[in-house]
Protein backbone atom coordinates (compact mmCIF):
# COMPACT_ATOMS: atom_id res chain seq x y z
CA UNK A 1 0.00 0.00 0.00
CA UNK A 2 1.05 3.54 0.63
CA UNK A 3 4.71 2.95 1.96
CA UNK A 4 5.66 0.40 -0.45
CA UNK A 5 5.12 2.28 -3.37
CA UNK A 6 6.94 5.12 -3.92
CA UNK A 7 5.55 8.37 -2.29
CA UNK A 8 2.59 10.09 -3.55
CA UNK A 9 3.81 13.47 -5.54
CA UNK A 10 2.49 16.80 -4.09
CA UNK A 11 -0.97 17.82 -5.10
CA UNK A 12 -2.02 14.28 -6.41
CA UNK A 13 -4.94 12.65 -4.27
CA UNK A 14 -4.24 9.86 -2.35
CA UNK A 15 -6.45 7.36 0.03
CA UNK A 16 -5.22 8.33 3.33
CA UNK A 17 -7.51 6.74 6.31
CA UNK A 18 -8.95 3.51 6.60
CA UNK A 19 -12.84 3.00 7.54
CA UNK A 20 -12.25 1.57 10.25
CA UNK A 21 -9.97 4.43 11.08
CA UNK A 22 -12.38 7.37 10.18
CA UNK A 23 -15.64 5.52 11.95
CA UNK A 24 -13.57 5.39 15.04
CA UNK A 25 -12.65 8.27 14.77
CA UNK A 26 -15.62 9.88 14.53
CA UNK A 27 -17.51 7.53 17.41
CA UNK A 28 -14.86 8.52 19.64
CA UNK A 29 -14.89 12.39 18.89
CA UNK A 30 -18.23 12.36 20.14
CA UNK A 31 -18.10 10.39 23.12
CA UNK A 32 -15.03 12.43 24.17
CA UNK A 33 -17.02 15.60 24.02
CA UNK A 34 -19.91 13.60 26.03
CA UNK A 35 -17.40 12.48 28.38
CA UNK A 36 -15.68 15.33 29.09
CA UNK A 37 -18.99 17.80 29.12
CA UNK A 38 -20.76 14.94 31.62
CA UNK A 39 -17.42 14.19 33.47
CA UNK A 40 -17.28 18.01 34.72
CA UNK A 41 -20.71 17.59 35.77
CA UNK A 42 -19.77 15.13 37.98
CA UNK A 43 -16.42 16.37 39.55
CA UNK A 44 -18.99 19.09 40.32
CA UNK A 45 -20.61 17.27 42.74
CA UNK A 46 -17.43 16.77 44.70
CA UNK A 47 -14.73 19.28 43.40
CA UNK A 48 -12.13 17.54 45.86
CA UNK A 49 -9.28 14.98 44.29
CA UNK A 50 -7.20 12.79 46.85
CA UNK A 51 -4.85 10.46 46.53
CA UNK A 52 -5.06 7.05 48.47
CA UNK A 53 -8.19 4.78 49.23
CA UNK A 54 -10.46 7.08 50.77
CA UNK A 55 -11.05 10.96 50.53
CA UNK A 56 -13.97 13.31 51.93
CA UNK A 57 -14.33 16.48 53.04
CA UNK A 58 -12.66 15.88 56.52
CA UNK A 59 -9.62 14.48 54.43
CA UNK A 60 -7.35 16.65 52.73
CA UNK A 61 -7.30 16.72 49.25
CA UNK A 62 -4.14 17.41 46.79
CA UNK A 63 -6.19 19.13 44.23
CA UNK A 64 -10.12 21.14 44.94
CA UNK A 65 -11.90 23.42 42.93
CA UNK A 66 -12.40 26.23 45.12
CA UNK A 67 -8.38 27.02 44.92
CA UNK A 68 -8.58 27.80 41.08
CA UNK A 69 -9.10 31.45 39.39
CA UNK A 70 -12.85 32.53 38.70
CA UNK A 71 -11.86 31.87 35.09
CA UNK A 72 -11.71 28.42 35.28
CA UNK A 73 -15.12 27.70 36.78
CA UNK A 74 -16.30 29.86 33.82
CA UNK A 75 -14.25 27.38 31.55
CA UNK A 76 -15.75 24.53 33.12
CA UNK A 77 -19.39 26.23 33.33
CA UNK A 78 -19.40 25.79 29.35
CA UNK A 79 -18.04 22.64 29.22
CA UNK A 80 -20.38 20.94 31.68
CA UNK A 81 -23.72 18.50 30.49
CA UNK A 82 -26.10 19.60 31.05
CA UNK A 83 -25.23 22.88 31.14
CA UNK A 84 -27.31 22.97 34.17
CA UNK A 85 -25.85 21.14 37.34
CA UNK A 86 -27.94 17.56 37.43
CA UNK A 87 -25.51 14.83 38.75
CA UNK A 88 -28.16 12.25 37.56
CA UNK A 89 -28.03 13.36 33.93
CA UNK A 90 -24.20 13.79 33.94
CA UNK A 91 -23.96 10.26 35.63
CA UNK A 92 -26.47 8.79 32.53
CA UNK A 93 -24.97 10.44 29.80
CA UNK A 94 -21.17 9.44 31.14
CA UNK A 95 -22.29 6.09 31.72
CA UNK A 96 -23.72 4.91 28.46
CA UNK A 97 -21.45 6.33 26.26
CA UNK A 98 -18.36 5.13 28.53
CA UNK A 99 -19.65 2.20 26.48
CA UNK A 100 -19.68 3.47 23.31
CA UNK A 101 -16.00 4.63 24.24
CA UNK A 102 -14.82 1.49 25.21
CA UNK A 103 -15.60 -0.53 22.96
CA UNK A 104 -15.29 1.44 20.11
CA UNK A 105 -11.87 1.25 21.03
CA UNK A 106 -11.57 -2.21 21.11
CA UNK A 107 -12.79 -2.68 17.52
CA UNK A 108 -10.62 -0.49 16.91
CA UNK A 109 -7.97 -2.44 17.98
CA UNK A 110 -8.33 -5.65 16.99
CA UNK A 111 -9.14 -4.24 13.31
CA UNK A 112 -5.81 -1.89 13.44
CA UNK A 113 -4.18 -5.09 14.01
CA UNK A 114 -5.44 -7.00 11.69
CA UNK A 115 -5.40 -4.17 8.63
CA UNK A 116 -2.29 -3.68 10.02
CA UNK A 117 -2.66 0.21 10.72
CA UNK A 118 -0.66 0.02 13.84
CA UNK A 119 2.31 -1.89 12.89
CA UNK A 120 2.72 0.75 9.37
CA UNK A 121 1.37 3.74 10.47
CA UNK A 122 2.29 4.15 14.09
CA UNK A 123 4.88 1.64 14.69
CA UNK A 124 7.64 3.74 16.28
CA UNK A 125 10.72 3.15 14.44
CA UNK A 126 14.44 3.10 16.71
CA UNK A 127 16.15 5.77 14.64
CA UNK A 128 12.85 8.01 15.06
CA UNK A 129 13.80 8.30 18.74
CA UNK A 130 16.91 9.45 18.56
CA UNK A 131 17.53 12.98 19.41
CA UNK A 132 18.70 14.66 16.00
CA UNK A 133 15.62 12.90 14.47
CA UNK A 134 13.14 14.69 17.45
CA UNK A 135 15.17 17.73 17.28
CA UNK A 136 15.35 17.77 13.43
CA UNK A 137 11.33 17.15 13.62
CA UNK A 138 10.36 19.68 16.20
CA UNK A 139 12.44 22.73 14.26
CA UNK A 140 9.90 21.63 11.02
CA UNK A 141 7.17 21.92 13.30
CA UNK A 142 7.86 25.03 14.66
CA UNK A 143 8.43 26.52 11.18
CA UNK A 144 4.83 25.26 10.53
CA UNK A 145 6.33 22.15 7.91
CA UNK A 146 4.45 19.39 9.26
CA UNK A 147 5.34 16.76 6.53
CA UNK A 148 8.71 14.69 5.57
CA UNK A 149 9.12 15.47 1.71
CA UNK A 150 10.42 12.20 0.79
CA UNK A 151 6.93 11.15 2.29
CA UNK A 152 4.56 13.19 2.96
CA UNK A 153 2.18 10.80 3.94
CA UNK A 154 4.04 9.45 6.53
CA UNK A 155 3.43 10.13 10.55
CA UNK A 156 6.59 12.71 11.93
CA UNK A 157 7.87 11.52 15.70
CA UNK A 158 5.16 13.87 17.38
CA UNK A 159 2.14 12.82 15.79
CA UNK A 160 3.22 8.93 16.32
CA UNK A 161 3.76 9.31 20.09
CA UNK A 162 0.46 11.64 20.33
CA UNK A 163 -1.52 8.82 19.24
CA UNK A 164 -0.12 6.17 20.25
CA UNK A 165 0.11 7.89 23.80
CA UNK A 166 -3.77 8.59 23.05
CA UNK A 167 -4.75 5.10 21.54
CA UNK A 168 -2.03 2.90 24.03
CA UNK A 169 -2.53 5.25 27.39
CA UNK A 170 -4.80 7.86 28.02
CA UNK A 171 -8.11 6.11 26.63
CA UNK A 172 -6.87 2.97 28.25
CA UNK A 173 -6.05 4.60 31.45
CA UNK A 174 -9.92 6.18 31.40
CA UNK A 175 -11.50 3.58 31.04
CA UNK A 176 -9.76 1.30 33.84
CA UNK A 177 -9.64 3.97 36.17
CA UNK A 178 -13.31 4.95 35.79
CA UNK A 179 -13.86 0.79 36.29
CA UNK A 180 -11.86 1.16 39.17
CA UNK A 181 -14.21 3.88 40.66
CA UNK A 182 -17.19 1.21 40.38
CA UNK A 183 -18.14 -0.29 43.87
CA UNK A 184 -19.63 -3.77 42.35
CA UNK A 185 -16.37 -3.98 39.91
CA UNK A 186 -14.02 -3.25 42.89
CA UNK A 187 -15.49 -6.40 44.45
CA UNK A 188 -14.83 -8.25 41.62
CA UNK A 189 -11.88 -7.05 40.38
CA UNK A 190 -9.86 -6.11 43.37
CA UNK A 191 -7.05 -5.68 41.38
CA UNK A 192 -7.69 -2.95 39.70
CA UNK A 193 -7.48 -0.65 43.18
CA UNK A 194 -4.17 -2.36 43.48
CA UNK A 195 -3.05 -0.85 40.52
CA UNK A 196 -4.02 2.38 40.83
CA UNK A 197 -3.67 2.53 45.05
CA UNK A 198 -6.89 3.03 46.13
CA UNK A 199 -10.55 4.49 44.79
CA UNK A 200 -9.79 7.71 45.32
CA UNK A 201 -5.88 7.67 43.60
CA UNK A 202 -8.16 6.62 40.28
CA UNK A 203 -10.59 8.87 40.46
CA UNK A 204 -7.39 11.53 40.89
CA UNK A 205 -5.61 9.58 37.93
CA UNK A 206 -8.92 9.55 36.36
CA UNK A 207 -9.18 13.27 36.05
CA UNK A 208 -5.39 13.80 34.98
CA UNK A 209 -5.64 11.24 32.18
CA UNK A 210 -9.28 12.96 31.15
CA UNK A 211 -6.95 16.77 31.29
CA UNK A 212 -4.51 14.95 29.35
CA UNK A 213 -6.97 14.15 26.49
CA UNK A 214 -8.45 17.66 27.08
CA UNK A 215 -4.97 19.02 26.07
CA UNK A 216 -4.19 16.34 23.15
CA UNK A 217 -7.80 17.39 21.92
CA UNK A 218 -6.59 21.18 21.71
CA UNK A 219 -3.10 20.74 20.69
CA UNK A 220 -5.05 18.06 17.54
CA UNK A 221 -7.50 20.74 16.62
CA UNK A 222 -4.89 23.81 16.45
CA UNK A 223 -2.60 21.40 14.06
CA UNK A 224 -5.34 20.28 11.95
CA UNK A 225 -6.40 23.81 11.57
CA UNK A 226 -2.44 24.92 10.53
CA UNK A 227 -2.31 22.07 8.60
CA UNK A 228 -5.08 22.94 6.37
CA UNK A 229 -8.39 21.78 7.95
CA UNK A 230 -10.28 21.59 4.80
CA UNK A 231 -7.73 18.99 3.30
CA UNK A 232 -7.35 17.27 6.74
CA UNK A 233 -11.02 16.75 7.54
CA UNK A 234 -11.74 15.77 4.15
CA UNK A 235 -9.09 12.99 4.45
CA UNK A 236 -11.29 11.72 7.86
CA UNK A 237 -14.21 11.84 6.09
CA UNK A 238 -13.68 10.22 2.71
CA UNK A 239 -10.08 9.02 3.19
CA UNK A 240 -8.93 11.12 0.09
CA UNK A 241 -6.11 13.40 1.24
CA UNK A 242 -4.10 15.59 -1.23
CA UNK A 243 -0.23 15.54 -1.08
CA UNK A 244 1.00 18.81 0.38
CA UNK A 245 3.44 20.78 -2.19
CA UNK A 246 5.77 23.18 -1.11
CA UNK A 247 3.45 26.29 -1.43
CA UNK A 248 0.75 24.90 0.92
CA UNK B 1 -5.37 29.98 4.20
CA UNK B 2 -4.96 33.27 6.42
CA UNK B 3 -4.69 33.57 10.21
CA UNK B 4 -7.78 35.60 10.50
CA UNK B 5 -9.48 32.61 8.75
CA UNK B 6 -7.76 30.30 11.56
CA UNK B 7 -8.80 32.46 14.49
CA UNK B 8 -12.21 32.51 13.23
CA UNK B 9 -12.20 28.66 12.96
CA UNK B 10 -10.74 28.42 16.46
CA UNK B 11 -13.21 30.79 17.62
CA UNK B 12 -16.07 28.55 15.93
CA UNK B 13 -14.92 25.78 17.47
CA UNK B 14 -15.64 26.75 20.77
CA UNK B 15 -18.72 28.65 19.84
CA UNK B 16 -20.03 25.10 18.55
CA UNK B 17 -19.03 22.98 21.64
CA UNK B 18 -21.32 25.29 23.15
CA UNK B 19 -24.27 25.04 20.74
CA UNK B 20 -23.12 21.27 20.67
CA UNK B 21 -23.72 20.76 24.60
CA UNK B 22 -27.20 22.54 24.51
CA UNK B 23 -28.19 20.93 21.76
CA UNK B 24 -27.47 17.45 24.07
CA UNK B 25 -29.63 19.26 26.64
CA UNK B 26 -32.63 19.71 24.38
CA UNK B 27 -32.15 16.07 23.44
CA UNK B 28 -31.94 14.93 27.09
CA UNK B 29 -35.23 16.24 27.22
CA UNK B 30 -36.76 14.67 24.47
CA UNK B 31 -38.83 11.94 25.60
CA UNK B 32 -37.52 8.89 22.90
CA UNK B 33 -33.85 9.82 23.60
CA UNK B 34 -34.37 9.92 27.14
CA UNK B 35 -35.07 5.84 27.05
CA UNK B 36 -31.53 5.59 24.95
CA UNK B 37 -29.92 7.63 27.74
CA UNK B 38 -31.23 5.78 30.58
CA UNK B 39 -30.67 2.09 28.95
CA UNK B 40 -26.85 2.77 29.99
CA UNK B 41 -28.09 1.37 33.40
CA UNK B 42 -29.00 -1.99 32.30
CA UNK B 43 -26.44 -2.58 29.71
CA UNK B 44 -24.21 -2.05 32.70
CA UNK B 45 -25.56 -4.11 35.02
CA UNK B 46 -26.40 -6.16 32.19
CA UNK B 47 -22.51 -6.65 31.72
CA UNK B 48 -21.29 -6.66 34.89
CA UNK B 49 -23.68 -9.44 36.32
CA UNK B 50 -22.69 -11.03 32.86
CA UNK B 51 -18.82 -11.09 33.32
CA UNK B 52 -18.27 -10.75 37.36
CA UNK B 53 -18.99 -13.01 39.92
CA UNK B 54 -22.06 -12.35 41.85
CA UNK B 55 -21.00 -13.65 44.82
CA UNK B 56 -17.52 -11.51 44.94
CA UNK B 57 -17.02 -9.78 48.39
CA UNK B 58 -16.50 -6.01 48.34
CA UNK B 59 -12.94 -5.24 49.48
CA UNK B 60 -12.51 -5.29 53.26
CA UNK B 61 -9.82 -2.91 55.06
CA UNK B 62 -7.85 -3.05 58.41
CA UNK B 63 -8.46 -1.05 61.14
CA UNK B 64 -5.53 1.18 60.46
CA UNK B 65 -7.20 2.15 57.06
CA UNK B 66 -10.55 3.70 58.10
CA UNK B 67 -10.87 7.21 57.45
CA UNK B 68 -10.18 9.27 60.64
CA UNK B 69 -13.87 10.96 60.48
CA UNK B 70 -16.71 9.66 58.31
CA UNK B 71 -18.83 12.15 57.22
CA UNK B 72 -22.58 12.11 57.12
CA UNK B 73 -24.55 12.52 54.38
CA UNK B 74 -28.51 13.40 53.38
CA UNK B 75 -30.89 13.41 56.35
CA UNK B 76 -28.91 13.69 59.53
CA UNK B 77 -31.15 13.76 61.52
CA UNK B 78 -35.14 12.58 60.85
CA UNK B 79 -36.07 15.46 63.36
CA UNK B 80 -39.85 13.92 63.66
CA UNK B 81 -42.02 13.78 66.57
CA UNK B 82 -41.95 10.20 66.20
CA UNK B 83 -38.84 9.19 65.61
CA UNK B 84 -37.51 12.41 68.24
CA UNK B 85 -39.27 10.28 71.03
CA UNK B 86 -37.69 6.66 69.39
CA UNK B 87 -34.49 8.26 70.47
CA UNK B 88 -35.06 9.56 73.74
CA UNK B 89 -35.97 6.43 74.25
CA UNK B 90 -32.93 5.39 72.96
CA UNK B 91 -34.98 3.03 70.29
CA UNK B 92 -35.90 0.69 73.11
CA UNK B 93 -39.59 0.83 71.15
CA UNK B 94 -37.96 0.65 67.77
CA UNK B 95 -39.27 -2.16 65.64
CA UNK B 96 -38.45 -3.22 62.55
CA UNK B 97 -41.45 -5.20 60.21
CA UNK B 98 -40.59 -7.71 57.97
CA UNK B 99 -43.45 -7.73 55.62
CA UNK B 100 -44.67 -8.41 52.26
CA UNK B 101 -44.09 -11.76 50.56
CA UNK B 102 -42.70 -13.72 53.51
CA UNK B 103 -44.66 -16.44 55.40
CA UNK B 104 -43.97 -14.87 58.58
CA UNK B 105 -44.16 -10.98 58.83
CA UNK B 106 -41.81 -10.21 61.70
CA UNK B 107 -41.64 -7.03 64.17
CA UNK B 108 -38.13 -7.60 65.56
CA UNK B 109 -37.13 -5.10 68.50
CA UNK B 110 -33.84 -3.59 68.96
CA UNK B 111 -32.78 -6.07 71.55
CA UNK B 112 -34.39 -8.80 69.01
CA UNK B 113 -31.56 -7.42 66.29
CA UNK B 114 -28.63 -7.37 68.12
CA UNK B 115 -29.07 -11.12 69.54
CA UNK B 116 -29.20 -12.39 65.86
CA UNK B 117 -25.29 -13.52 65.02
CA UNK B 118 -24.00 -10.21 63.35
CA UNK B 119 -21.25 -9.70 60.81
CA UNK B 120 -18.38 -7.15 61.37
CA UNK B 121 -16.84 -5.19 57.96
CA UNK B 122 -14.48 -2.79 57.26
CA UNK B 123 -15.91 -1.69 53.84
CA UNK B 124 -15.43 1.79 52.04
CA UNK B 125 -18.33 3.91 51.58
CA UNK B 126 -18.53 5.41 47.85
CA UNK B 127 -21.06 8.41 47.83
CA UNK B 128 -22.49 8.90 44.26
CA UNK B 129 -21.16 12.65 44.61
CA UNK B 130 -17.73 11.05 44.38
CA UNK B 131 -15.96 10.95 47.63
CA UNK B 132 -15.43 7.63 49.79
CA UNK B 133 -14.92 6.82 53.66
CA UNK B 134 -13.83 3.49 55.40
CA UNK B 135 -15.70 2.27 58.39
CA UNK B 136 -16.50 -0.29 60.43
CA UNK B 137 -19.98 -1.93 60.85
CA UNK B 138 -21.83 -4.35 62.22
CA UNK B 139 -25.16 -6.27 61.88
CA UNK B 140 -27.20 -9.44 61.10
CA UNK B 141 -27.38 -10.16 57.87
CA UNK B 142 -30.35 -9.19 55.61
CA UNK B 143 -30.49 -12.73 54.49
CA UNK B 144 -30.72 -14.07 58.55
CA UNK B 145 -33.73 -11.95 58.75
CA UNK B 146 -35.37 -12.79 55.09
CA UNK B 147 -34.66 -16.60 56.15
CA UNK B 148 -36.50 -16.11 59.50
CA UNK B 149 -39.74 -14.25 58.02
CA UNK B 150 -39.95 -17.10 54.91
CA UNK B 151 -39.01 -15.55 52.00
CA UNK B 152 -41.81 -16.33 49.34
CA UNK B 153 -40.43 -17.42 45.60
CA UNK B 154 -42.52 -14.80 44.12
CA UNK B 155 -40.48 -12.34 45.69
CA UNK B 156 -38.08 -10.33 43.33
CA UNK B 157 -36.94 -7.20 45.43
CA UNK B 158 -36.57 -5.85 48.85
CA UNK B 159 -37.48 -2.67 49.79
CA UNK B 160 -36.86 -0.36 52.59
CA UNK B 161 -38.62 2.09 54.50
CA UNK B 162 -37.30 4.81 56.17
CA UNK B 163 -37.84 7.08 59.14
CA UNK B 164 -37.04 10.05 57.27
CA UNK B 165 -38.99 12.54 55.50
CA UNK B 166 -38.22 14.15 52.10
CA UNK B 167 -41.16 16.77 51.38
CA UNK B 168 -43.65 14.30 53.57
CA UNK B 169 -42.71 11.13 52.18
CA UNK B 170 -40.85 8.52 53.69
CA UNK B 171 -37.26 7.81 52.06
CA UNK B 172 -37.51 4.17 50.66
CA UNK B 173 -34.60 2.42 48.47
CA UNK B 174 -34.88 -1.13 47.10
CA UNK B 175 -32.25 -3.94 46.08
CA UNK B 176 -32.61 -7.30 44.34
CA UNK B 177 -32.41 -10.60 45.66
CA UNK B 178 -28.60 -10.62 44.06
CA UNK B 179 -27.67 -8.16 46.67
CA UNK B 180 -30.04 -9.14 49.59
CA UNK B 181 -28.42 -12.53 49.63
CA UNK B 182 -25.10 -11.12 49.39
CA UNK B 183 -23.22 -11.43 52.89
CA UNK B 184 -22.13 -8.20 52.92
CA UNK B 185 -25.45 -7.26 52.91
CA UNK B 186 -26.31 -6.22 56.49
CA UNK B 187 -28.64 -4.51 58.70
CA UNK B 188 -25.82 -2.33 60.79
CA UNK B 189 -26.89 -1.72 64.31
CA UNK B 190 -23.17 -0.85 65.17
CA UNK B 191 -20.38 1.29 63.77
CA UNK B 192 -16.92 2.03 64.59
CA UNK B 193 -17.55 -0.18 67.35
CA UNK B 194 -20.47 2.04 68.81
CA UNK B 195 -23.88 2.10 68.54
CA UNK B 196 -24.76 3.62 65.25
CA UNK B 197 -25.40 7.17 65.53
CA UNK B 198 -28.31 9.54 64.30
CA UNK B 199 -26.19 11.07 62.23
CA UNK B 200 -25.48 7.47 60.17
CA UNK B 201 -28.93 6.35 60.46
CA UNK B 202 -29.55 5.04 64.14
CA UNK B 203 -31.16 2.41 65.26
CA UNK B 204 -30.74 0.64 61.89
CA UNK B 205 -29.28 0.76 58.52
CA UNK B 206 -28.46 -0.89 55.24
CA UNK B 207 -24.94 -1.45 54.27
CA UNK B 208 -25.05 -3.21 50.54
CA UNK B 209 -21.99 -2.92 50.04
CA UNK B 210 -21.57 -3.16 46.01
CA UNK B 211 -23.62 -0.32 45.21
CA UNK B 212 -23.01 3.49 46.03
CA UNK B 213 -24.10 5.37 48.96
CA UNK B 214 -27.65 6.62 48.26
CA UNK B 215 -28.96 2.63 48.65
CA UNK B 216 -27.45 2.29 51.79
CA UNK B 217 -30.61 3.04 53.30
CA UNK B 218 -30.67 4.85 56.46
CA UNK B 219 -33.37 4.85 59.83
CA UNK B 220 -34.85 1.65 58.38
CA UNK B 221 -38.12 0.46 59.83
CA UNK B 222 -39.90 -1.62 57.35
CA UNK B 223 -38.64 -4.51 55.02
CA UNK B 224 -41.11 -5.55 52.12
CA UNK B 225 -40.59 -8.73 50.07
CA UNK B 226 -42.68 -7.85 46.86
CA UNK B 227 -42.50 -8.78 43.37
CA UNK B 228 -42.45 -5.78 41.14
CA UNK B 229 -41.56 -1.94 42.21
CA UNK B 230 -44.46 -0.59 40.30
CA UNK B 231 -46.91 1.05 42.59
CA UNK B 232 -44.34 2.07 45.05
CA UNK B 233 -43.36 5.71 45.46
CA UNK B 234 -43.30 6.14 41.64
CA UNK B 235 -42.52 3.29 40.63
CA UNK B 236 -38.93 3.69 40.21
CA UNK B 237 -37.27 2.03 43.06
CA UNK B 238 -35.93 4.83 45.24
CA UNK B 239 -36.22 8.48 46.62
CA UNK B 240 -33.67 9.36 44.67
CA UNK B 241 -34.45 7.44 41.54
CA UNK B 242 -37.87 8.19 42.16
CA UNK B 243 -37.68 12.52 42.21
CA UNK B 244 -34.05 13.02 40.31
CA UNK B 245 -33.76 9.63 37.72
CA UNK B 246 -30.36 8.19 40.08
CA UNK B 247 -29.89 4.98 38.31
CA UNK B 248 -31.45 2.27 40.40
CA UNK B 249 -28.61 0.25 40.27
CA UNK B 250 -25.73 2.19 41.47
CA UNK B 251 -22.89 -0.77 41.03
CA UNK B 252 -21.17 2.00 39.07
Amino acid sequence: MVEQSPPAAPGTMIHRHALATRLWHWVTAIAMFIMIGSGIGILKAHPHLYWGRYGANFDSPWLSLSWMPGWVSTGLNILTLPTNYNLALSRRWHLLFALVLAFALLAFMIVSLVNRHFQRQLRVRAGELAPRNVLHDLKEHLAFRFHDPADPSAYNIFQKLSYVGVIFVLIPLLILTGLTMSPALNAAWPWLLDLFGGRQSARSIHFIAAFGITLFIVVHLVLVILAGPINELRSMITGRWRVPGDDS
Amino acid sequence: MTLITRRGLIGGAAASAGVLLSGCDKLAQNEEFRKILFSGEKMNQGLQRALTNRGALAPEFRPDQMSPRFRTNGTRDPNTPDYNGQAAARFANWRLQVQGLVARPLSLSMADIRQLPARTQITRHDCVEGWSAIGKWGGPQLSTVLDAAGLSDRARYIVFTCADLYNGAPYYESIDLVDARHPQTILAWMMNDALLDIGHGAPLRLRVERQLGYKHAKYVMRVDAVASLAGIGRGKGGFWEDTVDYDWYAGI
